[in-house]
């Protein structure tokens, strides 16, 4: 049996971890508990960087360590928390699919993230190519949270979390983008989160829910 | 078949038995703690045992030779499951006989057993109570089969002492897929040992029971061995965990009569903190409906197959 060197060991065993999250997200109905999650996610991604920023000695991937701890471990979620508090949402009430057919959904997905990851991982160069399918696994999961929640709330919460998917397909696929990209990207994952926190209170007000379904009638009155 | 092995087997039958209990008032003791109760002793199994054996034995009207047997059978399997499961060391004379597998089947033939007694008598609680843990028991088998399969695909072989030996091998090498297995063990230790998010091993409640439905109609010796028995299990349970998910401290033939004296104190140590384990998750979960058990099961079968999915992406 061929041993990989520890610290890609290391590395795999955050994207397991970083999956498992995923699912835990999935199948989480609090959203106190989900931003908790969201943050966790945060750092194993950023343990993540850091060993391969380690490995590889690109400085670029140790400033986007320190972006990720500090955006996406500390300001995110502490926003979310705020937000949270503020507008008194707690649960997320009645998915839209049970509980055990979304698990069986999201089990189908990693099967079909892993196949399609095959490719690409045989064409990739990196020393951490086998995890790319584990980050295409996580921005589908995600994807499937932001389809089956109907609050506002915990869809922000997997739009938040595909973009960590996304970051760590970057990361596992070309070792991370070109920093300009990267600031770009945080930056604009921050204004998102801004100018959606505006947009909640909006919908309240309007609503005084932040069920999304209010949002599908085009009229007012029917 | 050394000298050596021999001792350990029977050692490790012979701590299985006398301790079991003990781990089980571990937990309960735990759980009270938890709980701003005043703990009971570590020791009230025991007493509870010696109180039932004492005891005359009463039987139900038109009990069949069944009934009567059904607590020898189980707590016979229960010590048969002790020696097969490498708690103490990994070369067992007795471990050649069946591998994880077979371990599985035998955990099986006590849960039928169980289950046909309950219904043997014709009580409505009974029939119940065998129906539900018969239910719980289809569903967690494949979860725990699974987690066995994912573990012998690591280590390829499905004998529980090898695979614990394989994968007590490198300290340093991490088996992501572990992360999901051990999700999906520790559900479905859950509730195979009738804890408290499936259900609850301290009700009477009858609309809630599951396990102790099963046992209303025993009395005297036969209670006692059947409570003995659900110790053993609880107990065998958390030995094949060990066994899959911290190998770590089981002696090996190498290792000479030293290893065997170290291996007791480590099995100590992780039963104590496996048991503080289970006695928190029990008080941060609430008891789910019986008809949510499907769902929690099917949560552990699901995690056990991500597990299985990961090692072969990323299995080295």
């Amino acid at each position: 049996m061929l041993r990989l060197p520890l610290d890609l060991q290391l590395l795999n065993t955050c994207a397991a971890l970083l999956l498992l999250l995923s699912f835990s997200m999935l199948a989480q109905r609090r959203v106190v508990n989900l931003v908790n999650l969201l943050a966790m996610q945060g750092g194993l991604l950023f343990v993540a960087t850091l060993l391969l920023a380690w490995r590889t000695g690109e400085f670029h991937l140790f400033l986007s360590a320190l972006l990720t701890l500090a955006l996406k471990v500390v300001g995110l979620p502490f926003l979310l928390h705020r937000l949270i508090r503020r507008l008194g949402v707690y649960w997320d009430t009645e998915p839209l699919i049970n509980p055990s057919a979304t698990m069986l959904l999201g089990l189908l997905i990693v099967i079909f993230a892993f196949g399609l990851a095959q490719p690409i991982s045989a064409l990739a160069s990196t020393a951490t190519r086998s995890t790319i399918g584990v980050a295409i696994a996580v921005i589908l999961l995600a994807f499937l949270t932001m389809i089956t929640r109907r609050k506002a709330m915990s869809q922000v919460v997997g739009f938040l979390s595909m973009e960590n998917g996304l970051f760590f397909g970057a990361m596992s696929a070309t070792y991370g983008m070109p920093m300009v990209v990267e600031l770009g990207v945080a930056l604009d994952v921050l204004v998102a989160m801004l100018v959606l926190g505006v947009f909640f209170f909006q919908i309240r007000e309007q609503f005084d829910s932040l069920d999304l379904h209010h949002l599908e009638s085009l009229k007012e009155h029917e | 078949m050394t000298t050596l092995s021999a001792v350990t087997q029977t050692l490790e039958v012979i701590f299985a038995a006398l301790v079991a209990p003990a781990f089980l008032g571990w937990v309960n003791q735990c759980r009270a703690w938890l709980q701003n109760r005043r703990p009971p002793s570590v020791l009230q199994p025991y007493w509870g045992l010696r109180k039932l054996f004492h005891k005359d034995a009463i039987l139900a009207d038109g009990a069949s030779p069944l009934f009567r047997i059904t607590p020898y059978v189980v707590f016979g399997t229960m010590i048969v499951a002790a020696a097969i499961i490498p708690s103490m060391g990994t070369r067992l004379p007795l471990s050649t006989a069946a591998d994880g597998i077979a371990l599985v089947g035998l955990l099986a033939t006590a849960r039928v057993f169980v289950s046909l007694a309950a219904m043997d008598i014709g009580t409505a609680f009974g029939s119940l109570g065998a129906r539900r843990e018969m239910m719980v028991g289809f569903l967690a088998e494949p979860a725990l089969l699974m987690v066995l399969f994912v573990a012998a695909m690591i280590s390829q072989t499905t004998s529980l002492p090898l695979i614990a030996e394989s994968l007590s091998v490198g300290v340093h090498s991490l088996y992501p897929s572990l992360a999901f297995t051990g999700v999906a063990f520790t559900l479905v230790l859950l509730a195979e040992n009738a804890r408290i998010p499936v259900d609850n091993p301290a009700t009477h409640l009858e609309l809630t029971m599951i396990h102790e439905a099963m046992l209303l109609e025993y009395s005297a010796r036969h209670l006692a061995l059947m409570e003995w028995a659900a110790a053993l299990k609880l107990f065998n349970y958390a030995c094949i965990g060990f066994a899959m998910f911290v190998p770590w401290g089981a002696t090996r033939e190498a290792l000479g009569p030293l290893g065997l004296v170290l291996a007791v104190p480590v099995l100590a140590v992780k039963l104590v903190i496996a048991g503080a384990g289970i006695a928190l998750i029990e008080t941060l979960s609430a008891k789910l409906r019986v008809f949510r058990a499907p769902e929690f099961l099917a949560t552990a079968f699901l995690f056990a197959v991500l597990g299985l999915l990961v090692h072969l992406l990323l299995g080295t």
